[in-house]
């Protein structure tokens, strides 16, 4: 980036928090969390939207951040990884996939969790093709996806109960 | 990390400002739902001055009834919202099994209609970064003279999938326009100049480079389904080889009006994924009066599968390809006769969604 | 070894499945990997890679690139004389190209600038003059291609190493044989795509001293290499092995990269970091190398393996890498699965001009181990045999020496193969079901380790060395890297189990060479049971220590006390005992503070012949496996139903994590088996001298995803070795290997064709239902130029394990403590 590039401002909702930022306009949504911002929980795979690495939610709907210029987002209700615990308590999908095993090297994990968030708060009794389908946007090459589909699944069921 | 080259991002209120934007500046690009843009920009297939988004228009992302029958969809209604809009569960659902079939439900939530029938053409030789095609000599969609850009217009480079071929043979790879064709529909287009209404199937032309019949200074607002849309029955099928992700490397958008006892009244079979153009198959036409038995439907997919030119530059070998366009087109036509599609193999079940 | 004879039955957090202690920083996002980290005053790297396959270096022109305001320095090969690489043979590796240029994406310049988007700029800009020099695509190529050499070293011309063994006299049991089966296979390069690109940052620490942290598999390896290419004193340097956003082999070797930012850190005196693009990560590779084999084999009436002659052709790309042991391994581990009386093997690497092949998950022995078992599926069919019946009837013998001298710990291989015959109905379903539906079995094994390290030095492979606070924490020291295998929660469990307390209050830190003891690195599935029983010593001391000051106090022996639920007590009476904390400082107090090591070593390898180094393990895995296959005749299209898995596991540490293992070990071998290939395209020579890999992204590189992987059935089978951490073996690789087999025998079983190619496609699918022959898969093996053959007795013909005619070998111990033996 050199002094005459164009530069942008808007003011966004990320994790529940008003925050307002100027960046390079190039920048997509993933820079700005990750560079301007500090959420470096949102990981890249390949910022050509191939992999589901970078998922966050905006306006309620999961999204990839690599494919979203941040020029777009002014007004914008973004929710990342940081913000799924409720205050110190982690989210009953953060607590299943801890407990059957669902993140491996982890690095694929925030996508996955994002996006299985938006589908459970869409679709609380979603099926296991249901959640297959859900997911079918990220790549996750530890673990087979079985034992993040039991943990989708699992949460699913506690937060029915609760 | 990719990251796109420096550039100007304006968000336009109406289609005319828009079509404004465009007229001033030639190297002004449109930014609807990003999700083809973005990778080419980062890949430096593309190098706007300025991005024209369409976000704030509203209007672009209705889809509404018409009164003489129809049905006008904005060309900014996300591929998500068409793939669940009941609408289009019956005689349109060969738009909703493709729309629901392309990339990924992440960038379904994004992309757009529109977006979707503009897709710029694909190739191994073209989809690669800058580097990487520094490292082949450039190709004669995106030459060296630009510094890799792509051009619409043809200058002394070469295609590396057919050397000898004097156009580009860039793949069309959109899901919607196979399906949207075969359901006779129309686009609507605007410029400064004015609004100008054609069938889908001449929004393309056979080349990889100018793939699109619109000029770069006019915006596709809508799509329009003809006032008998819901008197057809339709299907999609889909070929590629992973159950997301990937672009089609066939797509058989297939729709038929049926008389008493199954007369054919009027049919349209389109091809996707094949050619640097989606197709009307020719030969549509001949199937009026028929009915779908075994054989007429052997002999037309034979014929429709003559017209599948696949070449070896996406994924899949495309002699296989050429095959299974036969096989495709056979079986889209026997699921529109009725057929159970469980019964036609693992590979049809997935064809099709909805 | 433990002064008191501890029970090593675990009772404790060991074989319990359970969170593991690192899952809240993974599902929270607070994982720090590479790229994540970021400092006051960074600098951004980026690499210029040469864009030509094969030429040397006339000049480069940096200029224009140095003229930009943000940009700070450019580094080129004169900045780096000195070659490194990861296996002491083949140091054939600059951090930037010095003469030449082997491979589209070969780095030769280097721009640091202040933004990512400045550098990536800088680098466009920087011009590289070449002159072109034949490129060789294929081995074939290199074997009919003596000049020009990509390496001046090397066996002959572009022929990287040739190895030829012979275990007995294998044409005698040929001549004798009541049959013989002779098939060619291929199978195609692939690459290990971890999701996280790979990234390092380094420093110029507040001493001088250099910093690096870096997603890598092998922070040791990159301590050595970081040494000597920038001819520093080690003591001066430390690694930091960030967590690994995956590995599987892909992030062991050193890294240009890696040596460019360090030294560009120490000439800036700023943070400098580079992370590399998904293009980049390609062209790093070190994966799969295709490799073309032809397996002859002579058997009994019965079908028992009389002699196994292998010859294998390996595509090794365009540098060393671990090239040699890849070599080695297609051959090596083809005994210890079935009784081999008779073995020879004859092992040829050719250099292209293609990224470099390494290591990937199984390293070597997918390749041989798919010919192996799909002829045994032919010989099955052959003889009128169900396939399982026919491996069954000659199992390796546990505790047993094979014909090429690796000793054999325990085998649950019948087991496993009981297990998913039952589980997927074989023995009544195989041959019958109807035409387009197939089951298919195949069985595998795989190194706990390997028996020698890489630099043959006298010293241990893996250290621990653990803290133990007055507040009750245990700190767990060691070298070894979390790669998302769980090797933390390993370090963690093992040193709970033997001290009673919960594994989350065992703190662990790994990875770091200013901090923790040296271990070699996470690969070749060494790290459970290398690092395990490094903690299982230290962690023994520890209770030893803990026992006598508690045992002294309590009145009762040592030997009768029991560590759990955070207490010491008498195992016959539990009243009677302290607190873990009451422990702790009863101990401190007596001993002073409290701190204790321990290390492993395997034992010296049974096979004394030169290249007998490359196999021996402390003990091997078994897995065995029946994929359920629908294969749509009219199109080829191969839809996986279930996949039925069984694993050898010694015993499960953690079972959430052993099983985590097994399906992601699935997922990668069936995405091998029916989609996953590295391949290269060659333009017309008359018009380009590209050589390129054909499809560098993630999009076109394909991957199962959540919808193309099938349900999997898994079953740990549990017969503890003695040599493994509480009897547990490997687990991240061996499941990987029945997979490609399996999956070609159930398109066999679903459709009578061979496909003797991997990947399995429904192109190659339909080409065998249209051949005669029924068969898609290579012609004839190429003529190579083998060597005379290393003549080694097997064991039961009067072997001792070395070679009747090997030329006497010196060795020397270098300066680093790495001994180099010449011939």
């Amino acid at each position: 980036m050199t002094d005459d590039t164009p530069r942008t401002s808007v003011r966004m909702t990320v994790n529940g928090e008003d925050v307002e930022t100027t960046f390079g306009t190039h920048k997509t949504l993933l820079e700005v969390l990750r560079e301007e911002l500090g959420l470096t929980g949102t990981k890249h795979g390949c910022e050509l939207g191939e992999c589901g690495a970078c998922a966050v939610e905006v306006d309620g709907k999961p999204i990839l951040s690599c494919l979203l210029m941040a020029a777009e987002c002014d007004g914008a209700k973004v929710e990342t990884v940081e913000g799924l615990m409720d205050d110190a308590r982690l989210h009953p999908l953060q607590e299943a996939f801890a407990d059957l095993g669902a993140a491996q090297c982890g690095y694929c994990t925030p996508g996955f969790l994002m996006t299985a968030k938006s589908l459970l708060d869409a679709n609380p009794k979603a099926t296991r093709a249901e959640v297959k389908e859900a997911l079918s946007g990220c790549l996750c090459r530890c673990t087979g996806y079985q034992q993040i589909f039991d943990a989708v699944l699992s949460a699913a069921d506690k937060m029915g109960r609760a | 990390m990719m990251r796109a080259p420096p550039l100007r991002h304006v968000f336009a209120t109406s289609v005319s400002e828009a079509a404004h934007l465009l007229a001033t500046d030639p190297r002004a690009m449109i930014l609807a739902g990003g999700t083809d843009v973005v990778p080419n920009l980062k890949r430096r297939q593309f190098a706007p001055s300025m991005l024209v988004s369409l976000k704030r228009i509203e209007a672009l992302r209705t889809i509404r009834s018409l009164s003489g029958g129809g049905l006008s969809i904005g060309a900014g209604v996300s591929l998500s919202d068409l793939a669940v809009d009941a609408r289009f569960a019956k005689a349109a659902r060969a738009l909703r099994s493709a729309t629901a079939q392309v990339a990924t439900p992440h960038i379904r939530n994004v992309a757009t209609l529109g977006g979707n029938l503009c897709l710029d053409t694909r190739c191994t030789y073209y989809d690669q970064n800058l580097e990487w095609r520094q490292a082949i000599g450039y190709c004669m969609k995106a030459p060296k003279s630009t510094g890799g850009v792509a051009l619409r217009d043809k200058e002394d480079c070469i295609c590396w999938v057919a050397p000898q071929s004097p156009k580009c043979k860039a793949v069309s790879s959109t899901d919607s326009a196979p399906a949207l064709i075969a359901l006779g529909a129309n686009v609507v287009l605007e410029s400064k100049d004015g609004e100008r209404t054609l069938p889908l199937r001449e929004l393309y032309a056979d080349d990889g480079m100018a793939f699109l019949t619109k000029r770069g200074d006019e915006i596709l607002r809508e799509v329009v389904l003809p006032a008998d849309f819901e008197r057809w029955t339709s299907t999609y099928w889909k070929l590629r080889r992973r159950d997301s992700f990937d672009f089609p490397v066939l797509g058989v958008g297939a729709a038929l009006k049926l008389g008493s006892g199954g007369t054919i009244t009027d049919a349209r079979i389109a091809l996707g994924g094949v050619l640097s153009a989606p197709i009307l198959v020719p030969e549509s036409a001949t199937l009026v009066g028929k009915t779908l038995t075994d054989d007429v439907i052997t002999a037309f997919a034979e014929l429709a599968a003559k017209h599948a030119k696949p070449l070896d530059n996406t994924d899949l070998e495309f002699p296989w390809r050429k095959r299974v366009t036969k096989v495709f087109v056979a079986n889209a036509l026997k699921e529109l006769r009725g057929d159970d599609r469980a019964a036609m193999g693992r590979l049809a079940e997935r064809a099709v969604v909805g | 070894m433990s002064s008191t004879n501890w029970n090593r039955d675990p009772k404790n957090s060991v074989g319990k499945p359970r969170r593991r202690v690192d899952a809240r920083a993974r599902v929270t996002g607070q994982v720090r990997f590479a790229d994540d980290l970021s400092l006051p005053r960074m600098l951004h790297c980026r690499l210029v890679r040469s864009h030509v396959p094969h030429a040397k270096i006339l000049g480069i022109d940096a200029s224009k690139a140095l003229a930009r305001k943000g940009v700070k320095l450019v580094l080129t090969g004169e900045h780096f004389p000195i070659a490194y690489g990861v296996l002491p043979v083949s140091h054939d590796e600059h951090p930037l190209c010095n003469d030449k240029v082997r491979f589209v994406g070969d780095p030769v310049a280097a721009v640091i600038a202040t933004t990512e988007e400045e550098a990536i700029d800088a680098a466009n800009d920087v011009v590289v003059h070449y002159e072109s020099l034949t490129t060789i695509a294929t081995p074939q190529e290199a074997l009919a291609t003596p000049e020009p050499r990509i390496h001046t070293y090397g066996d002959a011309g572009n022929v990287h190493k040739k190895v030829h063994f012979e275990f007995g006299d294998v044409d005698a049991s040929f001549a004798g044989a009541a049959h013989v089966f002779d098939d060619t296979f291929f199978y195609e390069g692939n690459t290990h795509l971890p999701i996280e690109e790979h990234a390092s940052l380094a420093i110029q620490d507040p001493e001088g001293k250099l910093c690096i942290w870096s997603s890598t598999q092998t922070p040791h390896y990159l301590h050595k290499a970081l040494a000597k290419a920038l001819a520093m004193d080690p003591a001066h340097i430390r690694v930091i092995a960030t967590p690994n956003g995956g590995g599987f082999g892909g992030k062991s070797d050193p890294f240009n990269h890696e040596i460019v930012v360090a030294k560009a850190a120490l000439m800036l005196g700023r943070p400098v970091k580079i992370c590399l693009t998904r293009l980049e990560v390609f062209y790093c590779h070190r994966g799969r190398h295709p490799i073309e084999m032809r397996m002859r084999t002579a058997t009994d009436k019965d079908g028992n393996v009389l002699a196994l002659d292998l010859q294998t052709l390996l595509d090794g790309g365009s540098y060393g890498s671990y090239g040699v042991a890849s070599t080695f391994y297609s051959g090596a581990l083809q005994t210890v699965t079935y009784t081999i009386p008779r073995y020879r093997f004859r092992g040829c690497r050719a250099f292209t001009n293609k990224p470099p092949c390494g290591p990937k998950r199984g390293h070597g022995t997918p390749q041989p181990r798919f010919a192996q078992e799909v002829q045994l599926d032919r010989i099955a069919v052959k003889l009128g045999k169900n396939p399982a019946d026919l491996r069954l009837q000659q199992l390796a013998q546990p505790g047993s020496l094979t014909a090429n001298f690796m000793r054999i710990g325990t085998i649950g291989l019948g087991a496993c193969i009981d297990k998913v015959v039952e589980g997927s109905r074989f023995r009544e379903r195989w041959g019958k079901l109807p035409f387009g539906r197939g089951l298919g079995l195949a069985c595998s094994s795989y190194l706990c380790g390997a028996g020698l390290a890489i630099n043959w030095a006298e010293l241990p492979h893996s250290g621990v060395q653990l803290r133990l606070d007055r507040s009750g924490e245990v700190t767990a020291f060691c070298g070894a890297t979390e790669i998302g295998q769980g090797s933390d929660d390993v370090l963690a469990n093992i040193v709970a189990e033997i001290l009673g307390i919960p594994p989350f209050d065992v703190r662990v830190v790994t990875g770091d060479t200013g901090l923790t003891p040296v271990d070699l690195g996470s690969y070749s599935s060494r790290v459970t049971l290398m690092m395990g029983n490094a903690a299982i010593q230290a962690s023994e001391r520890a209770r030893d220590l803990i026992a006598k000051s508690v045992g002294e106090k309590l009145g009762v022996p040592p030997s009768r006390l029991v560590f759990a639920n955070k207490r010491v007590f008498d195992a016959q009476d539990p009243n009677v005992g302290m607190t873990w904390l009451e422990a702790l400082h009863r101990a401190e107090s007596d001993h002073g503070t409290l701190g204790t090591v321990g290390s492993y070593r395997p034992a010296a390898p049974a096979a004394k012949y030169k290249g007998g180094g490359v196999g021996p393990s402390p003990t091997y895995s078994y897995s065995a496996a029946v994929i359920e296959t629908q294969v749509d005749p009219d199109t080829g299209w191969i839809h996986v139903e279930h996949v039925w898995v069984a694993h050898d596991i010694g015993r499960s540490l953690n079972p959430t994590l052993v099983e985590g293992q097994v399906i992601g070990s699935v997922y990668m071998g069936l995405g091998e088996a029916l989609m996953e290939e590295q391949v290269f395209g060659r333009l017309p020579p008359r018009l380009s001298n590209a050589l390129v890999h054909k499809i560098p992204s993630i999009l076109e590189y394909k991957s199962l995803t959540t919808k193309d992987m099938p349900d999997v059935t898994t079953y740990l089978i549990e017969d503890p070795d003695s040599a493994g951490p509480f009897g547990a073996k490997e687990v991240g690789q061996g499941p990987l290997l029945p997979m490609m087999p399996a999956l070609a025998n159930s398109v066999f079983d679903a459709v009578g064709v061979r496909v003797d190619e991997i990947p399995v496609t429904p192109e190659k699918v339909i080409r065998a239902l249209e051949a005669k022959t029924k068969r898609y898969g290579p012609g004839e093996f190429p003529t190579v130029d083998w060597p005379e053959p290393l003549k080694v007795a097997p064991p039961w013909e009067g072997g001792d394990g070395t070679a009747q005619n090997e030329k006497p070998r010196k060795s020397k111990i270098a300066k680093d403590g790495t001994r180099i033996v010449t011939p």
